[in-house]
């Protein structure tokens, strides 16, 4: 009966197994066909011409998209920054000191959540024009949008990360114990939320690397806008810098997955202790 | 090691209101040099709000908090020297147990040998020296609680506020570090509040006990007079088991069916009231198999709690406790008819029935 038992529970293993397998190179393919397409052309020579690196190699030599570049990167740093300096102490203080408003704040973060990019371009518009006139033309100007771009994505990030601790009550310790706010935040909320912090981070930047309608409408290049001029001109380089992009997205990501996975194995390795010393 | 550091503390009127709620209403409460006091009552009924005004984790919207001569309402709470002991977990969870306790010495500028030896020290007052390498989530509650008064006591305050800290422990973790702090505390010699709204807790731990009412203190006083003179109807009630039974006030003492029992308060106007009787106050003086009487009546459940048990006793309109030996109320199964006696112990009547 037992050895009955053990051969349908092996078979249900091994089915699980046969497809997990499949869900995983189904996925796999699902994302790396259209990757690995995209490098098949951007290495693709001329004519009858062997495969060449060319359009990679090439990429330093547009000072367009290398400024674009640089641009993208200084924004998505100052749009993640921004957007951390101005959310994390704001949901803090709400959560502390005014909880009614939680859902007024909630609404307004997820606000632009609801209205497509372009109608934000229309409201932007006048904005940027006059910031244009009086104050600068600077494409880093367009952090500004982008935080409210990026503020569902991270304000549910932090949220998850703030639910997961007793913000109230860590923060009540630490001021007993002589800490300011300043201090509360820095070296208590902030160490236990890295993990939400770091995935808004990543959110930010993934987004803001990505982004192309509001920059176009608003007559900026970066480097969506400027891969998409490329594109025009040569589509060899625009595809290489579409992929490198793409990559570099996915190197943080990975970095994200890596350090996440550590804080899991040691939480086991806690859990572990916990029970360890319940027995003992 | 902490130093003795007891200093007198007092809530001088202090109000609290919620909006339309009034959390404290004009609460005055000195506490002496080195006493522990602990404030008991219901769930709303202020206690917490007195804890965290004197914290400085709110802010009163009258009254003083004086602290060792010094006023220190206006001060917020980083600025007090106060330790605390939160109801919840509330070690930081990305320090180890030694780093936990060295936070406010460290917040105090000492440097981090220092710290560190001190943070070691403290934990080995509480029993966890071997634990200082621990993260809060390699502990238990209990381990974690004691950490927590550690880190408390690590900056020398001249307060120690202890909000429930055991209501989160099961029921032997609580008794034993009930009784590990009442020895920390009087071994430092620090001056402590300590809110529960646990009666056994309470009585057990105090030199004095508070029970509050609606934002007020309705009775202060050392715990066997708060349990055996309690002042009010509610303090009666609230603190151990009472039987409400009518009878009649006349001349300062109640007459409860049949029988006399002396008022605590002789100045209760003549007239009908309810006596509030201790279950040990009542006692089964014999069978009551085919007798009739105001105080005979039938055994309905025994309850066994160890060296005493208590009975339940139907009297017909009325259901009375007693609390006895366990040797005695073996001797009363449930079934059995018995006659009570009460002891004549000055009781309390109330009389707004």
């Amino acid at each position: 009966m037992a050895a009955v038992r053990r051969g349908v529970q092996g078979t249900r293993r091994l089915k699980l197994q046969v497809f997990r397998i499949i869900v995983f190179v189904a996925a796999g393919l699902f994302f790396l066909v259209p990757i690995g397409a995209m490098v098949e052309f951007s290495t693709r020579g001329v004519g009858d011409q062997p495969r060449t690196l060319a359009a990679w190699q090439s990429i330093g030599t547009y000072p367009d998209l290398v400024a674009a570049i640089t641009a993208s990167l200084e924004l998505a740093a100052i749009t993640t920054i921004a957007m951390l300096v101005l959310l994390v102490p704001t949901m803090v203080w709400v959560r502390l000191k005014l909880p009614r408003l939680n859902p007024i704040i909630e609404f307004i973060c997820l606000l632009p959540l609801t209205i497509p990019a372009i109608v934000l371009v229309v409201g932007l518009f006048p904005i940027y024009n006059w910031m244009g006139t009086n104050f600068s033309d600077s494409i880093l100007t367009l952090s500004i949008a982008y935080v409210v771009l990026v503020l569902p994505y991270d304000y549910r990030s932090l949220e998850a990360g703030l639910a997961a601790i007793d913000v109230k009550t860590l923060t009540e310790a630490a001021r007993s114990l002589g800490a300011g706010w300043f201090t509360v935040m820095w070296r208590i909320i902030v160490p236990n939320i890295s993990s939400a912090i770091l995935n808004s981070a990543f959110l930010s930047v993934a987004l803001v690397l990505g982004e192309y309608t509001i920059a176009n409408n608003l007559l900026y290049n970066n480097l969506q806008v400027e891969i998409a001029m490329l594109g025009r001109a040569n589509a060899g380089v625009s595809i290489a810098v579409a992929v490198a992009s793409l990559l570099f997205a996915f190197g943080v990501l990975v970095l994200l997955s890596f350090f996440n996975r550590g804080r899991g194995r040691l939480q086991l390795v806690e859990l572990q202790q916990v029970m360890r010393t319940e027995r003992g | 090691m902490p130093e003795r550091t007891g200093v007198e503390v007092r809530l001088e009127n202090l109000q609290r209101r919620y909006g339309a709620v009034v959390a404290l209403d004009d609460l005055s409460l000195t506490i002496a040099p080195g006493e522990l006091v602990a404030l008991l009552g219901p769930s709303g009924c202020g206690k917490t709000t007195a804890l965290r005004l004197l914290a400085g984790l709110e802010d009163a919207d009258g009254g003083r908090v004086v602290i060792g001569g010094e006023d220190v309402t206006g001060l917020p709470a980083n600025r007090r020297n106060i330790g605390m002991v939160f109801q919840a977990y509330s070690l930081f969870p990305h320090m180890v147990a030694w780093e936990n306790v060295a936070f406010g010495l460290q917040m105090r500028g000492v440097g981090l040998a220092e710290r560190k030896k001190r943070a070691i020290d403290v934990l080995e007052l509480v029993g966890l020296s071997r634990f200082a390498n621990r993260y809060a989530s390699q502990m238990s509650g209990g381990q974690q609680q004691r950490v927590a008064l550690a880190r408390a006591l690590a900056i020398s305050p001249q307060v120690l506020l202890l909000d429930e800290p055991l209501s989160a422990l099961d029921a032997k973790v609580r008794s034993r570090l009930r009784d590990e702090i009442r020895r920390i505390q009087l071994e430092v010699g620090i001056t402590t509040l300590f809110v529960t709204h646990d009666q056994e807790e309470a009585l057990a731990i105090a030199d004095r006990v508070g029970v509050m009412q609606s934002g007020r203190l309705e009775q202060l006083g050392p715990p066997m007079t708060v349990y055996s003179r309690p002042a009010t109807p509610f303090v009666a009630d609230f603190v151990g088991l009472t039987n409400r039974i009518q009878g009649t006030v006349s001349r300062g003492s109640v007459d409860v069916r049949g029988a006399t029992i002396p008022l605590v308060d002789s100045s209760v106007p003549d007239g009908p009231a309810t006596a509030l009787v201790r279950p040990e106050a009542v006692s089964l003086v014999g069978n009551g198999e085919a007798q009739e009487g105001p105080l005979i009546g039938t055994v309905i459940a025994v309850a066994f709690l160890g060296a005493t048990s208590r009975v339940t006793v139907d009297l017909g309109d009325i259901t009375v406790l007693a609390q006895l030996p366990t040797s005695a109320a073996a001797e009363h199964p449930a079934g059995t008819r018995v006659k009570l006696a009460l002891r004549p112990d000055p009781v309390l009547v109330d009389s707004h029935n």
